[in-house]
Order: C-alpha cells, then structure tokens, then sequence
C-alpha cells in the first residue's frame, strides 16, 4: 500500500479579548509595577484577581495592591522551554503567593537548577522592561532573601488603562488525509478523479472519505468518475475572498461528476458567469503545477435534464 | 414513570451589539444569567446545575467555557456541563438542561449560551488551510447561496422573496430593545437595492455578526408553582443530527430537520402545525431559508413555504408570525442564536416579549440548526402545562 500523505498544518489567530473592568485593572498595574488583587467580603484577597467570588459568585470589585514578594507554594522543574515560554533556558513553574495575598499566582521563576528551588523560599517580581499591559510583563519570579517588600499605595486608578489584549493561539499538527483521500490525491497527479463505491448503497463518494456515511462500512473499491459533469446548482461570487487570487464575479458551483453520488465544488471559467445555468455539462481545465483543476469549463453539449441531477444538487 | 413537566421561569439577554468592549467574556454571560434570576427571582443559591454552549472553539479561542466561566455562573459545588452541536448549540444546550428537569436529577437548572464575535473572526474558524484540499472559494455566503438556488428551482418561488423576508425581521427588529440591528429607515426598495454578494443572496438578507448572551431558568412544577410570573412549558423538545456531506443529501429540507419536527409534534399532541401553533422563531441565517424552514418544519407543503411569506402570513400580524424578535437576521451571536429562538418563543406564551409580543400566543416554537444542516434541536413552549 502505498504511504499516507502527511503534512504539518498550523492554526494560528490573533484573539482580542475586552478585559472589564477587574483585568484591566490588573494588568495596567502590571504595566506601572504594582501587583493587584482583589478583596472578597469574606476578606480574602484573591491574585491573580477574579470578577466573580469563587464561593458565593458574587461580583468583585474591591481592588487591593499586593506586594511584589512571595513565597513558593509548590513548583515543578521545566527542563526543556517551549517557544512562547517566559524564559528560554530551564525554570521552574512555580505558584507565588505574594505577601498580602492568600492565593497563589502561576508563573515562571528564574534558577540555575531544580536544586536551587524549594517549597517556601522567598522570592521577588522580576519585572519586563518593556512593560504593554500583559502578564509577561512579570518577566519571572527570582529568588531574594527577607521580608515583604511595602506596598507603594496604588489604588487600581490609572489613566490611560489598558482595556483589551491580544491573545494569539496556535496550535502545530500533523494532518494526515488517510488512505482514501490519498488514493484520491495521488490519482490527481495523472489528472484522474477517483473515487470509492459503497459496498451496500453502491454511491460513489469523490473525494472518498474511506467509509459511507450511510451506510456506516469501509468502501475500498476505486472507481473513476468524469472527467465530464453537470453543474447541479451554484452562485455567483460578487465579494473578493481574502486570499484568494480570483477576480468576481466567478461562478462557484455544485459539479455531480458522471458516475458520482454527490457534487464537489469548483469554480466555472470559459463563460460569461451571467450564462452559467443548472443542467450546464462541463469539464476539468488542469493547469500546469496545481494539484487540483483550476475551474471547469463547457463541454458543449446539450444541458443535462433536470431529474438526471435533481438529487444530486 | 412519567417525566416531569419542565418550566421556563426566568429569560435574560444582553442587548445584541457589534462589540461589548466594556465587558469580558465572563461579563458577558453573567449580564445575561443576573437578568434572568432577576426575572425569576431567584439566587445563584437556588440553582442546582448549569448547562452551557457556545460556537466551536476555532469560532472565538476559547476552549474550555465551562471552566473559565464557573465562577461567573455561580457553579462552584454543582454540576457544569458544556453542550457542542455547532450553530445549534443554543438549543441543543436548552435542551439538555430541559432533559436534567424532565429526568428529575435537578430541580432547577440554569442554561446559558454565548459569543463574542468581535474578538475573533467566525470565516477563519470555518476555513481553516487543510494541506491538499483546495481552499473554500466562495466565503461564507457561498456555502448557502447554491442550496437557495436549488430552493428556487425547485418551489419556483419568485426572487422578490427573499427580500421579504429580511424587510420583514427588519422590521420586527425595531421593536426588539435586544436585538442587534435596528435599521429605522429600512424600505423594502432598501433591501432589494442592497448589493448581490453571492448571487442569488443580497447583502440585506445576511445575518450580522454580534457580541451576545442568552440565559433560561428552568425549574420543575414546584418551581414554577413559586415563580413570581407566567412559566412557559415545555410540549415537546427534540435533537436529531446527519452528516454534512453524503449521497442523497437534501440541503433544503433535510430529513434530520423533518423527523425532528415531527418528533416534537408527537410529544405535543400537534397534528396540524400550520394551525395549532401560533408562532415561531426559527434559524434563519439568510433570508430563503424562511421559506424552506417552514416546509422544513411540516408549516408548508414543499414547494409552497414561499407562498406563506409572499401573501403576509409570516409577518407579526399575521397568521403565522415568524422571527418576531427579528431573528437571526437581525441578530447573531452564532453559539447563542439558537438559545434565544427558544427563549424568544417561551417570551411569547409567558406574554413578556413586549413590544413585538403576538395577541394570544399559546403554543409557539422555537428551531435551532447548525449551519451545514448537520443538527437540528427544536422545542415547542405553551403556556399551559402539558396535559400527561
């Protein structure tokens, strides 16, 4: 059997998020230095700050400043940084309950090995020095030696806050098509179209899927469909689609391939797209390099009937 | 041993908008669940359980909602699930609260669903760059324009119709504080004038994209027996589900969406929709898919949903108001839209809907669907407890 495609497929997008009015808070005092908490009417004093009370589900909004010294909670040993991470050399996570606070935070502590890092040691903020309104603006945690450091007296009143951040996701994979759609791709190559038959309903499913959605079995007998079809129904593209290199109006339409039990999508080219009607015949235009037809165009012949696609739209 | 009667008590929504910037995500959704406490009168302590939903995760980035938002939704020490059917979701996530109620494991269950449009962008999650496919090429109008074409053909409704149909919950729009679009100039001339973006769909027959929340209380018969205002009751709920893509697919009256409207009409007793029911707020992402929802959803014959709309039936006066609110087209955030069709409709047999509230509503229906008509969730709401 020959090798199941694979290739690296990345997702990746720019989240904004709007703070309200308790994260922003926060972190415009880390952009000025100052760790904010917030108070619950139970006294506790919550940092990072919460909106909502974690046991009543009351809304908070008592802001508290918090020093910027703590003692570790717990911590786990990162031999082996990410990209993205805060440090890029080894570091602990460690848990930071910063004095004057009675949760913890999360974040990275600068140390030379797990050795140097114990539950209880004191340590201090290590601020970023190009500081934008964001939790790395806490470069890490560094160890320091004694007592809380005093609070400079901030109330959580700024100008100019910050009121959003952005919040870029990504996610790396490896997408593999499987057996049947690599049959299909492969077969793409010498510019046939194949698809698989079901082995109860008989359809033909192109591009196959390896299995009917139907009838729930594996199909695995290839069977090549057009090169000819039918447009079974379509629009007309007035909008331009970011990243796409095609000028509108362009017709995309719903193409039944001869001898397939369903329509895969294409674009029509070689006539006015104010002339494309359903029951229109056509046919794959290939273009040097590209993997799939560019568009299809007209064979000439007559238009198919009606009810030889009406269920095929 | 028979279910228990489910009672809608309490019905919350932010006001639809562009952008809240003024509010996270938990803000968000705890706007929408504080109103509807308010509404029952009711505590976070009186909650026994919260169910929520949202748009798939590519639509916004967030993950895990029903972490991040256990603390807004009062949930420490209870039950929290997370419902995911795609466009959906707002109604399938009703109804499973509705389903913890009518089994008897709570008594009083908080539901809730929501989206933040403005902090992400729905196309990119919908077309993400699958190696060796050939990207999407027509945008998200292009996925629905063909089956309106195929609708077209296949009924011979005339093209004006469309443009009805957005004129029309335009309009209702206006007299909906929550809903999102308020166009106060909007004309019929307006609407078919507006540019063709996939030809046979008008710029004015697209839904927008909004920031929004939608929260339901639903208790059990000693629940309703305290609430302070008329419950809505629940007749009959149903989910059905079918693939995207398959052979023999109908993709203007899918079958999932016809045996889930018959299946809420069994539970009902309903056995002529058309005249027992007395509205409905069904998902209408663009203006067509009024007409073929309502043949969909067994209101038509098929071939003949059209004709409702053409003649009037359709609008807020007449016999069969549809998307009284203003709908999906007036209003969209996407993982909310189908909670507030089914809150809409419960408004309406509790008398509340205000301005847009039809005379008399008894029975009226509220329909949920995910976008490639892969899940269909429904329920129809009275204001009487169903006879058992």
């Amino acid at each position: 059997m020959p090798e199941v495609l694979k290739a690296p497929l990345v997702v990746e997008f720019p989240f904004t998020r709007s703070l309200g009015p308790v994260q922003s808070a926060f972190l415009t005092g880390l952009r000025e230095r100052v760790v904010l908490g917030v108070r619950t009417a139970g006294g506790r004093v919550l940092v990072p700050p919460v909106e909502y009370d974690p046991v009543t589900a009351e809304e908070l909004s008592d802001l508290v400043e918090v020093a910027p010294t703590g003692t570790v909670t717990t911590w786990a040993w990162n031999h082996a940084p990410r990209r993205g991470q805060p440090l890029t050399a080894p570091f602990a996570w460690a848990l930071v309950r910063l004095d004057g606070a009675d949760t913890a935070l999360l974040h990275a502590l600068d140390a030379p090995g797990p050795d140097a890092v114990h539950t209880g040691m004191r340590v201090r903020v290590r601020w970023a020095e190009e500081r934008t309104g964001a939790i790395t603006d806490i470069a890490c945690f560094e160890p320091c030696a004694g007592g809380p450091q005093q609070p400079t007296g901030i109330t959580g009143e700024f100008e100019d806050p910050v009121t959003g951040i952005v919040a870029a996701a990504r996610l790396d994979y490896t997408y593999s098509p499987g057996r049947a759609q690599t049959a299909y791709i492969n077969a793409l190559a010498g510019r046939r179209i194949v698809g698989e038959r079901c082995p109860s309903c008989r359809k033909v499913y192109v591009p196959p899927r390896g299995a009917c959605p139907t009838c729930g079995v594996a199909t695995s007998e290839r069977v090549e469909v057009g090169p000819r079809g039918t447009v079974t129904t379509f629009c007309i593209v007035n909008i331009k689609a970011k990243n796409l290199d095609i000028e509108v109006p362009y017709v995309y339409a719903h193409i039944a391939l001869d001898g397939a039990g369903l329509a895969l999508h294409g674009r029509i080219g070689g006539i006015p797209y104010d002339e494309v009607r359903m029951g229109l015949r056509v046919e794959p235009v290939w273009t040097e390099g590209a993997r799939h037809p560019d568009h299809y165009r007209p064979t000439g012949e007559p238009d198919a009937d009606y009810d030889t696609y009406r269920e095929l739209l | 041993m028979s279910k228990e009667p489910v009672a809608v008590v309490g019905i919350g929504q932010t006001a639809h908008v562009a952008a809240r910037r003024d509010l996270s995500i938990a803000g968000l959704v705890r706007e929408a669940a504080g109103r509807a406490l308010e509404d029952a009168e009711l505590t976070w302590a009186d909650i026994d359980a919260v169910v929520i939903g949202k748009a798939p995760d590519f639509f916004e980035g967030v993950m895990m909602p029903e972490l991040y938002l256990a603390d807004a939704l009062g949930a420490v020490g209870k039950p929290m699930l997370r419902v995911h059917t795609a466009g959906s979701v707002g109604g399938s996530t009703a109804l499973v609260a509705a389903n913890l109620v009518a089994a008897r494991v709570h008594g009083t269950v908080l539901t809730l669903a929501f989206e933040k449009q403005s902090e992400s962008n729905a196309m990119w999650g919908l077309s993400l760059p699958i190696p060796f496919q050939q990207p999407l090429l027509a945008g998200a109008g292009g996925f629905f324009a063909p089956h309106v074409r195929a609708y077209m053909r296949r009924s011979g409704a005339p093209a004006t119709i469309g443009a009805l149909v957005a004129y029309k919950d335009r309009r209702n729009a206006l007299k909906n504080p929550y809903a999102h679009l308020h166009e106060h100039d909007i004309t019929l001339e307006k609407v078919m004038a507006s540019p063709m973006l996939w030809d046979p769909i008008r710029y004015s027959e697209t839904c927008p994209s909004s920031d929004g929340a939608c929260a339901m209380i639903l208790t059990d018969r000693a629940g309703a027996a305290r609430a302070p205002r008329p419950p809505a009751w629940m007749l009959g709920g149903a989910m059905r589900s079918e693939p995207t893509l398959f052979a023999g697919k109908d993709f203007v009256s899918p079958r999932a969406g016809r045996d889930c409207a018959a299946d809420v009409y069994r539970q009902a007793g309903i056995t002529d929709p058309r005249r027992e029911i007395d509205g409905a707020e069904i998902y209408v992402p663009f203006s067509w898919y009024e007409p073929m929802w309502l043949e969909n959803l067994g209101f038509a014959d098929e071939g003949e949903g059209w004709k409702l709309t053409e003649s009037g039936v359709t609008e807020l006066d007449g016999d069969l108001p549809v998307n009284m609110s203003g709908g999906v087209l007036s209003t969209n955030p996407i993982g909310a839209s189908g909670m507030i069709r089914f809150a809409e409709a419960a408004l309406q047999v509790r008398g509340q809907a205000g301005e847009h509230q039809v005379d008399g509503a008894r029975r009226v229906l509220g329909h949920a669907y995910g976008g490639g008509s892969q899940f269909f969730s429904m329920w129809l709401v009275g204001a009487q407890p169903p006879h058992r």
